[in-house]
C-alpha cells in the first residue's frame, strides 16, 4: 500500500493557487511600485528636509547694510566717537534675541561680488555699503523695533530679513512634497489594481476548483483567505525587492543633497574616495530618518494591500455562487 | 429531510417562460429514506440534484432542506447545510491538482476535522473504494473507473446526512457497481437519506426501491 502522504493543512494547497497565482509577474509588479514609492516617499522627506533647513537658517540670521560705514558720527554723551559701522555693532549686540554680530571683511565681500564684478569686486571704484551678519538666539529680536532703533542711531541703515525668499522656497518645496504624496496615491491605486487583475486571473483559472470547495462547504472566509494568504506574500516579496533596489538609488540622491540640508556641506556629503567602510556609513547617514521607518514599511504596505485587496475581490467574486 | 412544494428552476435570470428546467415539484423524503431519480436524459435530474446539494436555489415555491428554507436562507448559513451533504457527480469533478488521498480528504479539512482522525477515515474509505495503492495518484493518473470511485469516496467519508448520487455507476464494472449499491445501501440503513439518480434500468431492477420519475422537468411517478 502507497504511504499516505502527512501534509500539514496549514500548508494544503486545496486550490492550487501555487500555479493560479505565478510567483514572478505579481511580484515584479509589486516591485516596480515599491521602487516608485520609495522615490516618492524619499522626495517628500528630501523636500521636507530642504524646507526644515532654510526655515531653521532663515529664522537663524539677519544681514544689515550699513552705507558709508567708516564716516564717524557725531560723539554722543560721554562716548568715544565712532563709525557708523561700530555704531551700528553696538546697538545690534545690544539688542534682545541676537547672539552675534559681525562686518564682513573686505576680502568675504569682494569673495559675495566676484561672481557678478569678477576680481574687479576686489577694489570697487563705488563705496560699498558694510555688511553686517547677525546671528540670532532664541525666536530673534522684533525686526521693525531693530530697523527703527538703527535708524535713529545709524541713519540709512537697511535690515533685510531672508523670511520672503526662504518662504517662497519653502511653498516650491512643500509642493513638491504634496507631488510626492499624489505619486504615492497612484502607485497605491496601480498596486491594488494589479493584484486585482491577478486575483480575478487566478479565480478564473480555478473557477472549478472553487466551486468544487464551495459545494463541498468552503465558506467565502475559507476561499478568500487562501487567495488572501498567497496574494500577502507575493505583495509583500515584491514589497521588499522594490525597497531594496532603491536603497542605492536613495543613497546617491542622498549623496546629491547633502549639501543643501547639511549645516555642513563639505563633511557630510560622501567623497568617492577613501575607505569603503566609512563611506558607506557616510552614505547611510545621509538618509532622512523617515526614510529609515519607510522603507521597511515598504514591504509591510505591500502586504497589506495585497491581504485586503485579494480579500475584497474574490469575496465580491463569490456572490455569483449561492 | 427534504421537501419541495410547488419548486421550479430556470437558468435564464429573465425568467421567460419556456425555459424552465424544473415545474411544480412537490414531493418529500423522509429522514432515513431512499430514492431512486429515474428519467431519461434532459428530464432533469441533474437539476434537481443541483438543488438538492444547494449549487441553485429555487425560482419559485419552496424547497425545505433540514429543516431550513433554502430560498430565503442567509448565504452565510448554507456552506454548513453544504458540509451535511455528500454528492457523486456524474463527471466526478476532482480536483486534477490534489492526490486521490487530499481529494477524499478535502469535505473533512474544510469541517475542520482533526488530521490525525481525517487521515484515519480517508485512509479506510480509500481501501474501501479498493484504491489503497493509488492514494498519491492525481485523477490524470487514474482510469475513469477510478476516479469515480475517489468521487464516491469523497463523497462519503464525511457521512453525510443527504447522500446525493448522478449516475454513479456510470463508469464502473458490474463488481464495482454492485460494491457501489452496497455501500450506499448501508450509508442509508445507518441513518443517511439516499438520492440516486440513474439510467441502469437493470441495477435498479436488482435494487428496488421508492422512485421519483421526472420528464420535462415534471414529476410524473411518485412512489
Amino acid at each position: 500500500m502507497a504511504k499516505p502522504p502527512s501534509r500539514p493543512p496549514a500548508r494544503f494547497d486545496a486550490l492550487g493557487l501555487r500555479r493560479a497565482l505565478g510567483d514572478r509577474m505579481l511580484p515584479l509588479l509589486v516591485a516596480a511600485m515599491a521602487f516608485l514609492a520609495a522615490l516618492a516617499l524619499a522626495g517628500s522627506a528630501g523636500a521636507a528636509a530642504l524646507v526644515r533647513h532654510w526655515q531653521e537658517g532663515a529664522a537663524a540670521a539677519l544681514t544689515v547694510q550699513v552705507p558709508d560705514p567708516t564716516t564717524p558720527l557725531p560723539q554722543s554723551g560721554d562716548g568715544p566717537e565712532a563709525t557708523r559701522v561700530d555704531r551700528a555693532l553696538q546697538v545690534l549686540r545690544a539688542s534682545p534675541g541676537v547672539a552675534g554680530a559681525r562686518a564682513l571683511s573686505a576680502a568675504e565681500l569682494a569673495d559675495l561680488l566676484r561672481p557678478w564684478l569678477g576680481d574687479a569686486g576686489a577694489s570697487p571704484a563705488l563705496p560699498l555699503p558694510a555688511v553686517v551678519q547677525v546671528h540670532l538666539s532664541g525666536l530673534g529680536p522684533d525686526v521693525q523695533a531693530l530697523q527703527a532703533r538703527l535708524q535713529v542711531a545709524v541713519p540709512g541703515t537697511l535690515v533685510e530679513s531672508h523670511g520672503t525668499w526662504v518662504q517662497r522656497l519653502a511653498v516650491l518645496a512643500e509642493s513638491l512634497q504634496v507631488c510626492a504624496w499624489l505619486v504615492l496615491v497612484v502607485v497605491v491605486a496601480v498596486a491594488t489594481a494589479v493584484i486585482a487583475v491577478a486575483t480575478r486571473a487566478g479565480l478564473s483559472a480555478r473557477r472549478d476548483s472553487i466551486e468544487i470547495v464551495h459545494g463541498l462547504g468552503a465558506t467565502d472566509g475559507y476561499i478568500a483567505a487562501r487567495f488572501a494568504r498567497r496574494a500577502t506574500w507575493l505583495a509583500g516579496l515584491g514589497g521588499l525587492l522594490g525597497a531594496l533596489a532603491a536603497i542605492p538609488v536613495l543613497l546617491a540622491l542622498a549623496s546629491l543633497a547633502a549639501p543643501f540640508v547639511s549645516a555642513a556641506p563639505q563633511e557630510a556629503a560622501p567623497t568617492l574616495a577613501g575607505d569603503p567602510v566609512r563611506l558607506l556609513a557616510d552614505s547611510l547617514d545621509t538618509l532622512p530618518a523617515e526614510l529609515w521607518l519607510g522603507l521597511p514599511a515598504l514591504p509591510v504596505a505591500a502586504a497589506l494591500i495585497g491581504l485586503l485587496t485579494a480579500q475584497a475581490t474574490v469575496r465580491r467574486w463569490l456572490k455569483r455562487l449561492p | 429531510m427534504v421537501r419541495l412544494d410547488g419548486v421550479g428552476l430556470h437558468y435564464d435570470r429573465s425568467g421567460r417562460p419556456g425555459t424552465e428546467a424544473l415545474r411544480d415539484l412537490s414531493f418529500s423524503v423522509e429522514e432515513g429514506g431512499f430514492r431512486w431519480l429515474l428519467g431519461p436524459s434532459g428530464a432533469g435530474k441533474t437539476s434537481l440534484l443541483r438543488l438538492l446539494y444547494l449549487a441553485a436555489r429555487p425560482s419559485r415555491g419552496r424547497l425545505t432542506v433540514f429543516g431550513t428554507d433554502i430560498g430565503r436562507a442567509a448565504r452565510r448559513d448554507l456552506p454548513d447545510l453544504r458540509r451535511r451533504i455528500g454528492m457523486v457527480f456524474q463527471d466526478f469533478r476532482l480536483m486534477p491538482h490534489l492526490s486521490a488521498f487530499d481529494n477524499v480528504a478535502l469535505p473533512l479539512r474544510l469541517a475542520g476535522v482533526p488530521e490525525a482522525r481525517s487521515r484515519a477515515d480517508t485512509i479506510e474509505m480509500l481501501r474501501w473504494v479498493g484504491l489503497a495503492r493509488q492514494m498519491e495518484a492525481r485523477p490524470a493518473e487514474l482510469s475513469g473507473g477510478e476516479q469515480q470511485r475517489v468521487a464516491i469516496a469523497r463523497a462519503v467519508v464525511g457521512r453525510p446526512n443527504l447522500l446525493l448520487a448522478d449516475e454513479p455507476t456510470g463508469n464502473l464494472d458490474e463488481v464495482q457497481a454492485e460494491r457501489l449499491m452496497v455501500l450506499l445501501k448501508e450509508m442509508n440503513r445507518l441513518g443517511a437519506t439516499v438520492i440516486v439518480a440513474s439510467h441502469n434500468e437493470a441495477l435498479v431492477a436488482r435494487h428496488a426501491g421508492p422512485e421519483l420519475r421526472l420528464e420535462h422537468g415534471r414529476l410524473v411517478d411518485h412512489g
